[in-house]
């Protein structure tokens, strides 16, 4: 029954929030408004046939957030460093390509880390090969002893099967 | 004219004012990266600074100011830090592959070595003293 | 006395984010390959976009956020068909 009037719960909220935020106010127009593109808009994405995001964990993702806001500010100032030229490993640094072989298969979970991974200032999402799962990132400092593939699984891509798989 | 409008309470105005100016400093220092960084692979690393922590900053002060202002807590902000949080990445994935791909292409690569297609073993360094000087380009013109 | 600090502030940040515009023009135009003009562009329309949430605080209104937003809407567009175009000569496949 709630599947045939909102096929997309998680997008409808997301519209109807946006709608209010867009008008300004939570006046009866307004709400009138966020009201009809909640209902509406889910009606386009089912001609569009689109699965469904299903969150499992809700407060994982809560957990999630919170590590990827810290890694940001972290490699925010990293990243700052080396563009200022003050990073402890100087004119020594070398940037180089990893290859990380990932497990997730659920689209979500991947676009998420694909998000991530590149808001993340210092490393760049650049390829994912579909068919061997095997991801590719350019990483901007790439210091020895630093083992890339267990700082993505560990930090991330473990939080994010939970989460989505 | 300078200052703000007698409306807004003081430490609203200065705490905007510095949110702003960390988040516009944050972004010159990315820009400034499209300087100091030799190949293009460094590069497109640049402009997330801005895009993350220096975008959430100046809209963070926009937020406190406005609230100060107004007295009531309307955050329109928030919306496009979460559309700005989910394009700017997508603009540098979907160019890191172009360049990627040229770059297999013509196997130009500025003097980076690219890794190959089906190529996917380990980590892939660019040694130091393959980076092309700043000074030549040695990359194919007229493209 | 805040009233100065303010202004300054904000003044000074305005000249941030047009210095960084103003890197991303410089390498629009040096290149030296297709990639990385679309590296400026994507700098410059960020660094627009900020720009004009800036001078919106600075100035106390709050409709030039709206600008700001279609600015970055219209930056994104452009610079994703632009980097799909390198990708393939096409923006639409």
């Amino acid at each position: 029954m709630i599947r045939a009037v909102l096929p997309h719960p998680l997008l409808s909220f997301a519209l109807f929030g946006a709608s209010l935020l867009l008008s300004d106010s939570v006046a009866p127009p307004a709400l009138a408004l966020a009201l009809l593109m909640a209902l509406a808009a889910p009606q386009i994405m089912r001609a569009l046939d689109v699965e469904p995001v299903r969150v499992r964990k809700p407060l994982t993702l809560l957990s999630f957030a919170l590590v990827v806001a810290r890694d940001i500010v972290r490699s925010n100032w990293e990243v700052a460093l080396v563009v200022l030229g003050l990073n402890p490993s100087g004119d020594r640094r070398v940037s180089g390509f990893v290859h990380i072989p990932l497990e997730m298969r659920d689209r979500y979970g991947l676009a998420v880390l694909a998000v991530v991974i590149t808001s993340t200032p210092g490393t760049i999402w650049v390829e994912y090969e579909d068919a061997t799962g095997v991801l590719l990132l350019h990483i901007l400092d790439l210091q020895d002893g630093d083992d890339w593939a267990e700082r993505i699984k560990n930090r991330y891509e473990r939080r994010l099967m939970e989460i989505f798989e | 004219m300078s200052g703000f409008p007698a409306n807004v309470p003081a430490w609203a105005a200065l705490l905007a004012a510095g949110l702003v100016l960390f988040g516009a400093g944050l972004t010159f220092i990315g820009a400034l990266g499209l300087v100091r960084l030799q190949t293009f692979y460094e590069r497109v690393h640049a402009p997330t600074l801005g895009a993350t922590l220096g975008m959430f900053a100046v809209l963070c002060g926009s937020v406190v100011y406005f609230t100060g202002a107004e007295g009531r807590f309307m955050p329109i902000e928030l919306l496009a830090a979460v559309f700005f949080t989910a394009t700017t990445p997508v603009t540098l994935i979907i160019l890191a592959r172009a360049a990627l791909f040229r770059d297999r292409t013509d196997r130009s690569g500025e003097g980076v070595r690219v890794p190959l297609e089906g190529e996917c073993e380990g980590v892939v360094r660019t040694p130091p003293d393959v980076v092309t000087d700043p000074r030549r380009s040695d990359a194919p013109q007229g493209r | 006395m805040s009233g100065a600090v303010f202004y300054w502030a904000l003044v000074l940040a305005q000249l941030f984010l047009a210095a960084a515009g103003l890197i991303g023009v410089w390498r629009i135009a040096k290149g030296p390959r297709a990639q990385d003009r679309i590296l400026g562009l994507d700098t410059l329309y960020q660094a627009g976009m900020l720009l004009v949430v800036a001078f919106g605080v600075r100035t106390g209104t709050q409709q030039y956020f709206y600008a700001a937003v279609i600015i970055g809407m219209l930056g994104f567009t452009s610079s994703v068909a632009l980097a799909k175009f390198l990708m393939r000569g096409e923006v639409i496949e």
